[in-house]
């Protein structure tokens, strides 16, 4: 039955994907080597991706690495994810100009960008769920995410690898793509699996120069697939975890953690589904000229919890405490799901190597 | 155009600039505003400002920009009468607001640099050290880096005059390579980096330009200085670097100057 859906791309097939989503009108988002990492960028060619390297992660550590192959998919996940462009890091939101003795107000409400993303994996696509959860389906819908949202289109790629920091499997996200995506493809040794999530999917899977799969084919992928599974060793196990971390708001386990968290907010600024915002107001010399901006903050900002007088979340200790039991507890409470799904990164990109997983470990460890 | 349509009655707020020891790159970069120099021009009455013009008319004065840390005798006095002179006093850059790169002689014997560099250091007036200008009179807002963002002081300018607090951000520095798409130099490449614990505004140059931070806008708010080396020692930093780092242009800034103490404390420190 899978298999019906199922379609043999040549490695070569993969140029002619990204012509044809550039003929159809998209700003073409993939995996690029830039400031030695691989990060999402805009992409021209098939020449643009990373072929032939892969990323070597573990806490508070990223490096690119020379692979065996030519594997164009051959690394797992870098510092941007899609937020980067359906949730960009600055946005102006609102004007207001003077004229006269009258005020006129404007909202942004549109976007031009259509993006299609290529090499998605089965987390980014579960953290995109996740901010789709906060941004379209509570009682305020945010246009512009919607609208970016609505326009792009995602090539998935199922990971056959997977980094030390990995823990998807815990999170019920992944490596393997279900749903969620346009496309979808797997990289064999001399081709990919490609497959149709949607009806846009199908309309440019149907140009492509693709041929049927064989068994032998789904075998490969079948093996490659697991290989990522098994090269997941980190675990969070999610049950109970929201009441685990609840029960323990004054374990000695934050404190000692706040030693370490330097409260610089790269986790929060990596991981895929947070969503703080602040906004700001920019005049110009004569006042006359206001733009709103809206610009990533984060809960390790010292000025995020700022209010009538005061700041509440005075010290490191109880911003990490905000930030992990926001993520893996509360966020339940508010969204229905958990805020994290297990790609690693701020375990990757803390400057000091903090893991969330073993601060879990320790504060389940000390339990009475 | 404005000005017909709201007679302004009212007088030109006065700023004013004064320099203390210091480079002067942070007065230039007002100089260097461009694009609002004129429009800055227009809206404040310049009063004192002797990088920019010889003619200095008397105070008091609205906004007062102070540059430069206090080193002599004379400048101790000078800023007290500053001080009475201002309404607003705003220091602008790391010597007004940390004492700068010359507080180094913090650290030194300062008679002996006087005795190697001067052959009659008799006739110098010198203090022992170099101090930011808050340790000798109240400020009312610091605008940090070296040299400071001339964004940032544009901004200020237009706070004050528009009658609003000044809002800055105090966090890291990470937070504007990641929003600009910087991808981390400790983490990727190994370099050590201030950025964690070094206050924003520069919208994080060096690392954009493939190098470390090093603090020129001085520490961020709750800066754990200790957390960021400890894990530099465990990853190939020795002490004989990370204490340079942090004594540079920040050198005397509290979350700074006591964690390069407590490593050039150590019994296993060398100034290599």
């Amino acid at each position: 039955m899978e298999s019906e859906n199922k379609y043999l791309l040549p490695k070569q097939g993969l140029q002619d994907l990204i012509l044809a989503l550039k003929t159809a009108g998209y700003l073409v988002i993939g995996p690029k080597i830039d400031q030695e990492a691989i990060v999402y960028d805009e992409i021209e060619s098939i020449e643009d991706l990373p072929r032939g390297w892969t990323d070597l992660q573990a806490p508070g550590q990223y490096r690119l690495k020379k692979r065996d192959d030519d594997a164009y998919f051959g690394y797992v996940v870098g510092p941007r994810s899609l937020k980067q462009y359906l949730y960009p890091p600055r946005q102006l939101v609102a004007t207001a100009t003077r004229d006269g003795q009258r005020w006129e107000f404007e909202a942004i409400e549109n976007v031009d960008e259509k993006y299609a993303f290529i090499g998605v994996r089965a987390c980014e696509i579960a953290a995109m769920r996740v901010q789709d959860r906060v941004f379209l389906e509570g009682a305020y819908v945010d246009p512009l995410y919607a609208k970016r949202r609505e326009s792009a289109l995602i090539v998935a790629v199922n990971c056959t690898m997977a980094a030390s920091t990995c823990f998807c499997t815990s999170m019920g996200t992944g490596p393997r793509c279900n749903n969620g995506f346009d496309l979808a493809l797997t990289e064999l040794a001399d081709a990919f699996v490609i497959e149709a999530g949607s009806e846009k999917g199908e309309k440019i899977l149907r140009d492509l120069p693709s041929s049927p799969v064989t068994t032998a084919d789904l075998d490969q992928e079948q093996k490659l697939q697991q290989q990522a599974v098994d090269q997941i060793s980190k675990t969070m196990n999610p049950v109970n975890l929201r009441e685990d971390l609840l029960a323990n708001l004054d374990h000695d386990r934050w404190a000692e953690t706040a030693q370490r968290c330097l409260s610089c907010a790269n986790c929060t600024m990596v991981c895929p589904t947070c969503f703080c915002t602040t906004v700001e107001e920019v005049s110009d010399l004569t006042g006359d000229n206001i733009e709103r901006q809206r610009n990533w903050d984060s809960c390790f900002d010292i000025d995020f919890s700022y209010q009538n007088g005061a700041i509440v979340r005075d010290d490191v200790r109880s911003r990490y405490r905000q930030w992990l039991t926001h993520k893996l507890a509360t966020w339940h409470d508010q969204f229905d799901q958990s805020g994290c799904v297990g790609c690693g990164r701020c375990i990757t990109w803390c400057p000091v190597g903090i893991d969330l997983t073993e601060e879990v470990a320790a504060i389940r460890g000390n339990r009475e | 155009m404005e000005t017909e349509q709201t007679p302004n009655v009212k007088k030109k707020p006065k700023l004013a600039v004064f320099k203390f020891a210091s480079c002067d790159g942070c007065q230039l970069s007002l100089l260097n505003a461009e694009e609002d120099l004129i429009a800055i021009g227009e809206a404040v009455e310049i009063s004192h400002f002797l990088e920019a013009s010889s003619r200095v008319t008397p105070g008091p004065y609205d906004l007062t920009l102070v540059e430069g840390s206090i080193t002599t005798p004379k400048d101790q006095v000078r800023i007290q009468e500053i001080r009475k002179q201002s309404r607003y006093l705003v220091t602008i850059g790391a010597c007004a607001t940390a004492g700068g790169i010359q507080a180094l002689r913090n650290w030194g014997d300062h008679e002996e640099f006087q005795r190697i560099v001067y052959p009659n250091p008799e006739y110098l007036e010198t203090l022992a050290t170099s101090t930011a200008i808050s340790d000798h009179v109240q400020v009312d807002f610091e605008l940090r880096g070296c040299p400071v963002n001339k964004n940032q002081l544009v901004e200020l300018i237009q706070d004050v005059l528009q009658g609003r607090k000044p809002r800055f951000p105090r966090h890291s520095v990470c937070m504007e390579c990641k929003r600009s798409g910087t991808v981390c130099v400790t983490v990727s490449r190994g370099i050590p980096c201030l950025g964690p614990i070094t206050q924003a505004g520069c919208g994080g140059l060096c690392p954009e330009y493939n190098r470390g931070c090093y603090g020129c806008f001085g520490p961020a708010a709750q800066a754990n200085a200790s957390g960021l080396s400890n894990w530099l020692l465990e990853h190939d930093v020795s002490k004989s670097e990370l204490v340079p780092l942090l004594r540079n242009f920040n050198a005397d800034a509290p979350a700074f100057r006591e964690e390069g103490n407590r490593l050039s404390n150590e019994q296993d420190y060398t100034d290599e």
